[in-house]
């Protein structure tokens, strides 16, 4: 249907808002009914420094330490971080960089941390059961004490969201359980198996940003989950204000702009975030968290992750301790040997493909998946010239012209890139799933992105040093003329004077001369 | 009034000067490179041709016609325009350095531009008024103006697509400047002068 | 005779009325200075080098907005950076001379280290602190990786290392596709065009 007149219709209320473009990749729900198991306990765990958005941690222990579960291991530093804590009771055996799950391949400064086998709790933080009258900022400050990050992959530190700005007030909460990225299933799970703790976590949220209204928005290839949540709902006599939403299966239904504008037809504005339309958007995982952490005063240690993929021999959701390595995860679950097979961290539309699997599971793990190399869309190594058809700026969600951006970021032209929205980019990889002549175009958004960010870094370190430049000129221009006012007064004062004297004064000035003239340079 | 309107629909869509009549190619395929540059482009132009046009008449009508000194037209017409665009060059030398810096050399040009000089000599044939000659002055520039930045846009997008190495440069940018030619053909015969 | 006259006078008196507007309109417009060299100024990396044969940024601006200095001898600029002067100036591309090394930042072996200040008062940006018979250290975060301070460095230990690379600032490369390489060919042709 024309996107004018459908529109038109969305504002008469004649039919659901949705947003332009998305696509419909089968969506692989292998683990959709596969009860979640846990994890056996690997005999040694990785954690990184920075397993969030923001700065990286500083580890508080040394190697030789013994560490309990949930006990705090690195300190945060600066205000967009939340600490790392242990996932299980064991000794700290190195501190060194170790590779972490990220395109670039590179590592991070990380703690390796040897089981003992005891998995012994550290039990120093308390339970909040009255938090219906408990301080928001005392809850914010647990939620920032015990790691929480967006588990739906954003690892945005979730302290951050949750706090009640007067200049922007919250109206509703919206609990993302869409999952709309094929093959994983752990919101799925959770929701199914965890119903009453997620809503506990929802009404914490609602509290703590004082707000009595919450959609809990699920996908409709989803519905027994959201038959779950409205049972679990109807048993409480809380939450009058929530109520579930199902809607339409579409890739990238899950991206926070995208929901919102599903949800209540308004837009967020670009470079905007949700607060300031008044919404807060938190993942089903993130609320059970935020219940874990206040009533059960458990740290961020564990977290349920889709094991997957065509190559998987026995496909799970398992509850994985945060730190485990991927290897053994596979191994649990059947897969040892990794020729010919790709490691997705991730779902396969925006996840990192792993050149191999010794990386830990973090906090952003909510899939891995083993996929055979044949079933990759190889084609973009084929890459064609672009024909023009316009499926690219169908599918976009955020109503962009895809071609013509990359064009702009393969010829290096960026300023022009950035003024055609290139920053409104989700890089949900839409475009690059629709096109016809295999072009990777999220691959050159990334790219352009990327060296937009370093131009930016440059110019700024450029700036800086010619200020500094520019001082010291100035700093220095400033002492010659000290001196040279100095040594004319010095000369007036001592001319009409004895010959004995003014030959010490000059051989004293010659001396502060050659210091000066040292300094000169 | 429907005059006016006509006048200036004929000057801005029909007898167009870069691609009908043929006169002002150079700085139409010089800077219509970037959009920023054929946008400044075509107000020094605008401002040019429209100031012209009516000097030009003045001239013509208040001392060429009673002194009989027809003969001298060009030179007259023409020493009015360079003035004007030496004028103009100042200003945006002022105004805007880097416009300056992109223009170059075509702001020089607009001097000996054949469209200017068109523009003015046209006038005084056609033996208009001063209202009709002003807005005919106007409105050439008008029409420059609104091909030069269509002309501009789709250079940009050829830049960066991929073009076979034989089309690359002036092959494509002529190919494309006869296609506008032949589009805009289509309102011929829509305004008879 | 009197049309001939008429003409004459006509001319000359409209030549003259022209050339006073002209003389008026250039006092009124007249540029002071020339902006042209903050713009350039602001292309180039500051590292103050003097690896382009001026010493300083700013001198090798000058240069080049008023003596018509090549746009190609910014070493730390790099290409980047010449085909951004070369763009504002509306010249060719020109290629660097120069392969632009990767970014370094000195490093003070403080054991050794006499306490001279030469380096302090060599170094173009204040990135290094210390006093007389005190240790100096180069703060890496301002080091602009220029080796003045090398040299007048009397006992030579001064060392220029490659700069770390953060995670925090990789950024993706361009995808292995035979059209992206013919991107950046694009990208030089495209710069000729002014």
């Amino acid at each position: 249907m024309p996107a004018m007149l459908r529109n038109l219709a969305q504002r008469l209320g004649m039919m659901a808002h949705s947003f332009d473009g998305g696509i419909h990749p089968s969506d692989h729900k292998l683990g959709a009914g596969l009860h979640s198991e846990p994890c056996p306990l690997s005999p040694v765990h990785i954690l990184p420094m920075k397993m969030h958005i923001g700065e990286a941690c500083l580890p508080l222990v040394a190697v030789g330490d013994r560490v309990l579960r949930g006990q705090k291991i690195a300190r945060s530093e600066g205000y967009v971080s939340v600490p790392v804590h242990a996932p299980t009771s064991g000794r700290v055996v190195r501190i060194e960089e170790y590779a972490i799950p990220h395109p670039s391949g590179m590592g991070m400064p990380s703690i390796i941390i040897e089981s003992d086998g005891d998995d012994a709790s550290d039990d120093s933080l308390e339970p909040i059961t009255d938090w219906r009258n408990t301080d928001p900022a005392l809850l914010r400050e647990r939620a920032r004490m015990c790691g929480l990050a967006g588990l739906g992959g954003a690892v945005f530190p979730t302290f951050i969201k949750l706090v009640q700005d007067s200049r922007f007030p919250i109206e509703t909460v919206v609990l993302n359980g869409i999952e709309c990225e094929p093959w994983l299933t752990t919101d799925h799970r959770l929701m199914l198996e965890y119903a009453d703790e997620i809503l506990t976590g929802l009404a914490i949220i609602m509290h703590m940003v004082n707000t009595d209204s919450a959609i809990i928005a699920i996908e409709d290839n989803k519905s027994d989950a959201a038959e779950a949540i409205e049972q679990a709902l109807a048993l409480r006599d809380d939450l009058e204000g929530a109520r579930v939403v199902l809607l339409p299966t579409r890739y990238p239904q899950g991206s926070e702009k995208q929901l919102i504008y599903s949800l209540t037809g308004r837009e967020v504005p670009a470079g905007k975030l949700p607060m300031h339309i008044g919404m807060l958007c938190q993942n089903v995982a993130t609320a059970r968290a935020l219940y874990r952490a206040v009533v059960r005063a458990e740290p961020l240690t564990e977290r349920l992750v889709t094991v997957s993929g065509d190559a998987m021999p026995r496909p799970a959701n398992l509850h994985v301790r945060i730190g485990t390595p991927m290897r053994y995860v596979f191994a649990q679950q059947g897969l040892t040997d990794f020729e010919d097979v790709r490691i997705l961290h991730g779902g396969p539309m925006m996840g990192e493909l792993l050149r191999h699997p010794d990386v830990p599971v973090v906090k952003s793990t909510n899939g891995m998946l083993a996929m055979l190399e044949a079933s990759f869309m190889g084609g973009h190594t084929q890459e064609q010239a672009c024909i023009r058809c316009g499926h690219c700026s169908e599918a976009c969600p955020a109503g962009l012209v895809p071609n013509l951006l990359a064009d702009q970021c393969r010829s290096d032209q960026f300023e022009k890139a950035e003024s055609y929205d290139l920053f409104d980019c989700i890089e949900c990889g839409a475009c690059s799933y629709v096109c016809p002549s295999n072009i990777p175009l999220v691959h050159y958004f990334r790219y352009g992105k990327g060296q937009i960010a370093q131009q930016r870094r440059e110019k700024s370190f450029a700036e800086a040093s010619r200020l500094r430049s520019e001082a010291r000129e100035m700093r220095i221009e400033r002492e010659n003329q000290a001196r040279a006012a100095r040594r004319s007064s010095v000369r007036k004062t001592h001319a009409p004077a004895a010959e004995s004297t003014a030959k010490t004064d000059a051989a004293g000035d010659s001396a502060a001369d050659k210091t000066d003239e040292g300094s000169k340079d | 009034m429907t005059e006016v309107a006509l006048i200036l629909l004929s000057a801005v869509l029909v007898n167009k000067f870069a691609l009908t009549k043929f006169l002002g190619i150079c700085p139409f395929l010089g800077t219509s490179g970037k959009v920023e540059t054929a946008v400044g482009m075509s107000f020094a132009v605008m401002f040019v041709m429209t100031l012209a046009s009516v000097c030009s008449w003045l001239v013509q009508e208040f001392v060429l016609v009673p002194l009989g000194l027809e003969y001298l037209q060009t030179i007259f017409f023409i020493l009015i325009i360079a003035a004007l665009v030496q004028f103009i060059e100042m200003m945006i030398h002022k105004t805007s350095p880097v416009l300056y810096q992109a223009l170059g050399i075509f702001l020089p040009l607009i001097t000996t531009n054949c469209a200017v000089l068109g523009v003015a000599l046209l006038n005084v044939q056609q033996e208009q008024t001063f209202v009709s000659s002003a807005l005919y002055g106007f409105g050439a520039a008008v029409g420059f103006a609104l091909v030069l930045v269509l002309f501009a846009g789709l250079r940009e997008r050829m830049d960066v697509s991929p073009v076979p190495a034989l089309f690359k440069g002036s092959p494509l940018t002529l190919i494309t400047a006869g296609m506008m030619s032949l589009a805009f053909m289509g309102f011929s015969g829509l305004v008879k002068i | 005779m009197t049309g001939l006259l008429y003409a004459l006078l006509s001319l000359g008196t409209f030549a003259l009325l022209a050339g006073i507007v002209l003389a008026v309109a250039q006092k009124v417009f007249h540029v002071e200075g020339d902006p042209m060299v903050d713009k350039i100024d602001a292309l180039l990396p500051q590292t103050q080098c003097g690896q382009c044969g001026y010493p300083g940024c700013k001198p090798y601006a000058t240069a080049v907005a008023s003596e018509g200095e090549e746009v190609n001898h910014c070493v730390p600029g790099g290409e980047r950076t010449m085909l951004a002067i070369a763009d504002l100036m509306g010249v060719e591309p020109k290629a660097v001379e120069q392969e632009a090394a990767a970014p370094m930042l000195a490093f003070v072996r403080e054991d050794e280290c006499i306490g001279c200040t030469l380096c302090i008062k060599a170094c173009p940006v204040d990135a290094i602190i210390g006093a007389p018979k005190q240790y100096h250290t180069v703060l890496a975060d301002h080091c602009t990786g220029c080796e003045l301070c090398v040299e007048p460095c009397p006992v030579d230990c001064i060392d220029m290392l490659v700069k770390p690379e953060l995670i925090e600032h990789w950024s993706w490369p361009l995808p292995e596709t035979r059209r992206s390489r013919l991107g950046h060919e694009r990208r030089e042709h495209h710069a000729g065009h002014a």
